[in-house]
């Protein structure tokens, strides 16, 4: 048996989020997000881009490094990306301000530590800017694929297919690329008892962040407000519905 | 200065979301009382071009060029940010897109510009100062984000600004940027688009099942709704996990987040990750033969019922409704 000796870089970036199921609420005066009581998980996505990882380095040739952008208390959440089954971790010490702020600090360190290959989510589930993918890749002048369902790598060169509205793209590019992984890329792998127990003595170094020049900022929270109580319409009686729709909701 | 907005041509023509954003972009303008550039990349023909000025566009920039037939996003941003540069634009406006979300940040980061994405609503104007509001937290909350940078980008979320026609007419003038082969390193293969198809995230009005449909064999009621009604088709994670339907019909949290004038749910429970991502479409219609299904609290309008009865009747009375 021969094993290839090109090993490839592949850094994950991954977000702290609020499980799916939280509420949404706010404090101070609704500016900002209240975190009593959230639960916090891998961003979905995220989820998704380290399996794709994962698989890409089974076989041993290639190492998968986990970054994360977040104060101490994201490494739980760091811990389990490890237990799927990275190598090792980095967090850039400091609250994730913005899109653009976290972006900045994976392109500085990346700019450090070069690899060949960059994933993230689509999107954050919290901010859903599906900026962080671009930006890194602009910041370092790379190439990138904000939506990809499907990534395929053959020796240097990328096989990405995305999303577009009523369709998909299928493109090529050669390594490094940075790719926004949606579903389809990957399963999402859930840790066994051998990657949690491992994932305690795997490195993770913490890093301080960089300065970044503020752009934006948020300056308030609203929650949509609550829709009226539900009209119900007979079973027997779906002319009744068309003719509500009409001429109360006006959207037919 | 000047107000630039990106229009986004599919194989050569504008679809409305296009339409959408030169109007948003014109709101703007006429508030700031600046001039509105459009500009176009790809092949699209004169008198599609000259559509735009109906809309606010008093000038179109058109880039045609052979090797941008196919949008890249690190070309597509190095000209926009060129053109914004020359136009001495001070919003970029753009469609929030699957291509505009890879290109907006792309054109920000060069510009030193703020990025507001996923916009819902005109920006509040205060000098240099923008207050724009976006859906954050997966459609369960809202956010205000100022914008203070002296360039600022938007991208519009499709479907959440109504177009108008004003009557205008714009100039085509070609526009010629300086092309760096290093932006070229993506391939576009292929590209498949079912154009029969009204896509999701564009839809005006959108039929989504559910588990309660039971196989993907039963598609068919949902379908013939959807073509009486104009409609895009969607469904709930587990359809498409089970492959009942393709991945590109999930909407929710983790899916697509949609926002068309209808929504109709058929056998959907209302989980809170799939009500993410659809909690802002004007109208919720459920059908459900489970009274105590979540949806419910969220709907406008419900029917308690087997969807097998139900849908193919709802078909029938709609059609009788569009043949009257
Ligand atoms: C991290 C995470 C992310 C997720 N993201 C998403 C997401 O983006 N989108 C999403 O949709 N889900 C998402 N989910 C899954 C979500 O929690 C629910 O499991 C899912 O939405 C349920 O799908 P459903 O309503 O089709 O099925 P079910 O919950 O099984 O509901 C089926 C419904 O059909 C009704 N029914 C049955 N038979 C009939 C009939 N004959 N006529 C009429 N009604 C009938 C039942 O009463 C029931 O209400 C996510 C879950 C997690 C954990
Ligand atoms: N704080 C963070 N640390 C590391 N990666 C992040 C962070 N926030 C976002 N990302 C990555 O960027 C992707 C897109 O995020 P966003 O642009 O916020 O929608 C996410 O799916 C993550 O992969």
């Amino acid at each position: 048996m021969f094993k290839t000796l090109i090993i490839m870089k592949i850094l994950v970036c991954i977000s702290n989020v609020p499980d799916t199921t939280s509420k949404i609420t706010f404090t101070d005066n609704n500016t900002a997000f209240n975190s009593n009581g959230i639960q916090y998980i891998i961003n979905p996505y995220d989820e998704i881009a380290l399996a794709k990882a994962v698989e890409l380095a089974e076989g041993g040739n290639a190492s998968v490094t986990v970054i994360n952008v977040g104060d101490q208390s994201t490494e739980p959440t760091i811990r389990k990306a490890l237990a799927v089954g990275a190598d090792e971790a980095v967090r850039i010490n400091a609250a994730p301000r913005d899109a653009w702020f976290v972006a900045n600090q994976i392109a500085n360190y990346v700019k450090e530590n070069p690899v060949d290959l960059i994933l993230t989510g689509r999107e954050s589930i919290d901010y859903n800017g599906t900026q962080v993918t671009a930006i890194v890749a602009e910041l370092l002048n790379l190439p990138s694929v904000s939506i990809a369902k499907k990534l395929t790598i053959n020796n240097n060169e990328a096989t990405i297919e995305r999303e577009i509205e009523g369709g998909k793209e299928v493109v090529s590019t050669s390594l490094p690329v940075v790719v926004g992984t949606a579903e389809g890329v990957a399963e999402p792998k859930i840790p066994n008892m051998r990657g949690i127990m491992s994932a305690r003595t795997k490195p993770l170094n913490v890093i301080e962040p960089i300065d970044v020049t503020v752009l934006s900022k948020i300056t308030g929270y609203e929650s949509p407000t609550p829709r009226g109580a539900v009209t119900l319409v007979d079973a027997g009686n779906v002319d009744e519905l068309v003719n509500l729709l009409h001429s109360k909701a006006k959207v037919i | 200065m000047s107000i630039l907005v990106y229009v986004e041509n599919i194989e050569g023509d504008f679809k409305k979301s296009a339409f959408e954003v030169v109007s948003y972009a014109k709101a703007i303008a006429d508030q700031t009382g600046d001039s509105l550039t459009a500009i176009s990349i790809g092949q699209v023909a004169d008198e599609n071009l000259s559509k735009l000025g109906n809309y606010g566009a008093s000038k179109v920039l058109n880039v045609q060029n052979e090797q941008l037939k196919n949008f890249v996003n690190k070309a597509y941003g190095s000209i926009l940010a060129e053109a914004a540069k020359s136009e001495q634009a001070k919003v970029v406006v753009l469609s929030n897109s699957f291509s505009g979300k890879g290109l907006a940040p792309r054109i920000a980061t060069k510009l030193n510009a703020a990025l507001a994405d996923g916009a819902i609503e005109l920006p509040e104007i205060s000098g240099d100062t923008f207050k724009l509001k976006k859906s954050a937290f997966s459609s369960k909350a809202f956010a205000t984000e100022e914008l203070t940078t002296a360039v600022k980008v938007i991208a519009v979320n499709p479907n959440s600004y109504e177009v108008k026609e004003t009557g205008g007419s714009a100039t085509i003038e070609s526009f010629t940027p300086s092309l760096n082969q290093d932006d070229f390193s993506v391939i576009v293969k292929e590209i498949v688009r079912a154009t029969d198809k009204i896509s999701l995230p564009e839809a005006e009005i959108v039929v989504s099942a559910g588990r309660g449909l039971k196989g993907p064999e039963n598609w068919g009621i949902i379908e013939e709704l959807a073509e009486v009604l104009g409609a895009a088709t969607a469904c709930s994670k587990p359809v498409s996990d089970a492959d009942w339907r393709p991945h590109s019909e999930h909407v929710g949290q983790t899916g697509i987040v949609v926002s068309p004038n209808l929504y109709i749910a058929i056998g959907i429970s209302g989980a809170i990750q799939h009500l993410a991502g659809v909690s802002s479409s004007k109208t919720i219609v459920v059908i459900n033969k489970d009274p105590e299904a979540p949806f419910f609290k969220v709907a406008d309008y419900g029917i308690v019922g087997d969807a097998f009865e139900v849908v193919p009747k709802l078909t029938e009375a709609l059609k009788k409704f569009k043949n009257s």
